[in-house]
């Protein structure tokens, strides 16, 4: 896929022509420098932006056929976002931060809050759901974004520098879990620049000037077999 | 690497030879093997130098060695000073990229690659080691540790030396930049 933005002289061209697959299972590090189109990607795996040519797809779905509401059903249950400044809501509690995409889409409060709660529990803030974020440390904070991501069984978990306002040791501790995630079958795509974080991914992608110039791992065999079978 | 220093070190209890070089391996997260001979070696040296001293035997009449006072004085030195930041003594890498910078056929830009990815993948296999356990004792935690930060050392530096790369090329082909920003 590609994006432009804008046009004539003022024309930039955010990607040109990427082409991408996360399969499940798979986490897949995508690197770059500053502008290099790396973000854009991940805005556009995730429905929040449209490529100008190009389609993506998610869980066999045509985001660009889905339609705004479509899309915006995806992202509620399908899509999990982690943001590196985290984009809690600071008059939520951590449970109902994580279970507000459940409620949107419809889900009982009871339900959504027993959602939350299991998530909560799985990045290790069991008997935090009635905190404030603003009463939780910074790895705290990534980590209530994680259990917003992962609630409801997301199967696409996408990351953009989830740990670039954290310490090296509390860094490490979200990519075990963004990794764990993967590793129980969710597809995940981390935008970093970082290559210790990135080394956590199966593969490891370099992005350039909106163009894949390099790419470091193995795809996992298996399902290239059944892509290719499929 | 003063494997004399270390193994001196782990000498705080009476250990017969075998023992000494598993508790180095183990200790380190067997990242520098050491072979038995090597250990045997070292222990006669250091017993020369008065540094060590046989200390009986154990149950199964193996014989031990301890450290003496002189000993005692050695490791407190050795734990007590930095280790010396010396210059690598051949740093392929930096000659290479140096050399090719130098050389007009050779595209700079796909060695940077090329390592870049070699490094990644390393950087990829102390993760797996990680997450097999390997970085779970705490001794062997920061052994692999040093590995993650050394080859995340040298990613970065070639993300560096890709961007001045870079950077070197567009100024070439651009008009030269006037000097002097206050005209």
């Amino acid at each position: 896929m590609s994006r432009v933005h804008g046009a004539g002289a003022a024309e930039v061209h955010a990607l040109r022509g990427v082409s991408l697959a996360a399969y499940a299972g798979e986490l897949v590090a995508i690197m770059g420098p500053s502008g290099s189109g790396k973000s854009s990607l991940l805005t556009i795996a995730g429905g929040l932006d449209s490529p100008t040519s190009g389609s993506v797809t998610v869980d066999g779905q045509d985001l660009g056929e889905a339609g705004i509401s479509g899309r915006a059903k995806l992202r509620r249950t399908s899509i999990g976002y982690v943001f590196q400044d985290f984009n809690l809501i600071p008059a939520l509690t951590a449970g109902e931060n994580v279970a507000l995409p459940l409620e949107l889409d419809g889900a009982s409060r009871r339900q959504a809050r027993a959602a939350a709660r299991t998530a909560l529990e799985e990045v290790g803030l069991d008997g935090f759901a009635d905190r404030f974020p603003d009463e939780m440390s910074g790895g705290q904070r990534q980590r209530i974004a994680i259990a917003r991501a992962i609630v409801g069984e997301r199967r696409l978990i996408l990351a953009d520098e989830p740990t670039g306002a954290l310490d090296t040791e509390t860094g490490e501790d979200i990519l075990k879990l963004i990794r764990a995630r993967c590793d129980a079958g969710a597809a995940g795509v981390l935008v970093t620049h970082e290559p210790r974080y990135a080394s956590w991914a199966d593969r490891v992608i370099y992005v350039r000037d909106g163009l894949v110039v390099d790419e470091a791992g193995e795809t996992p065999g298996a399902l290239l077999v059944d892509e290719a079978g499929a | 690497m003063s494997v004399k220093h270390a193994l001196l070190a782990l000498l705080e209890k009476p250990r017969y030879g075998y023992e000494l070089r598993a508790e180095f391996e183990q200790r380190t997260g067997a990242s520098w093997p050491l072979n038995v001979g090597q250990v045997y070696t070292t222990l006669s040296r250091l017993e020369r130098d008065g540094l060590v001293e046989a200390g009986g035997t154990d149950a199964e009449g193996r014989s031990l060695y301890q450290l003496t006072e002189a000993g005692k004085v050695e490791v407190k030195g050795w734990f007590d000073t930095p280790v010396e930041r010396t210059q690598p003594q051949r740093d392929e890498l930096a000659i290479k990229l140096a050399v090719a910078v130098a050389v007009p056929s050779v595209d700079v830009g796909k060695v940077v690659q090329q390592q870049r990815n070699a490094t990644m993948q390393a950087l990829q296999g102390y993760r797996r080691q990680a997450r097999s356990g390997a970085g779970d004792d705490l001794a062997g935690g920061l052994v692999l540790d040093r590995l993650v930060f050394a080859a995340e050392a040298e990613i970065r530096w070639l993300d560096h030396c890709e961007a001045r790369l870079r950077r070197a090329a567009a100024s070439s082909t651009a008009p030269e930049p006037v000097e002097g920003g206050d005209r």
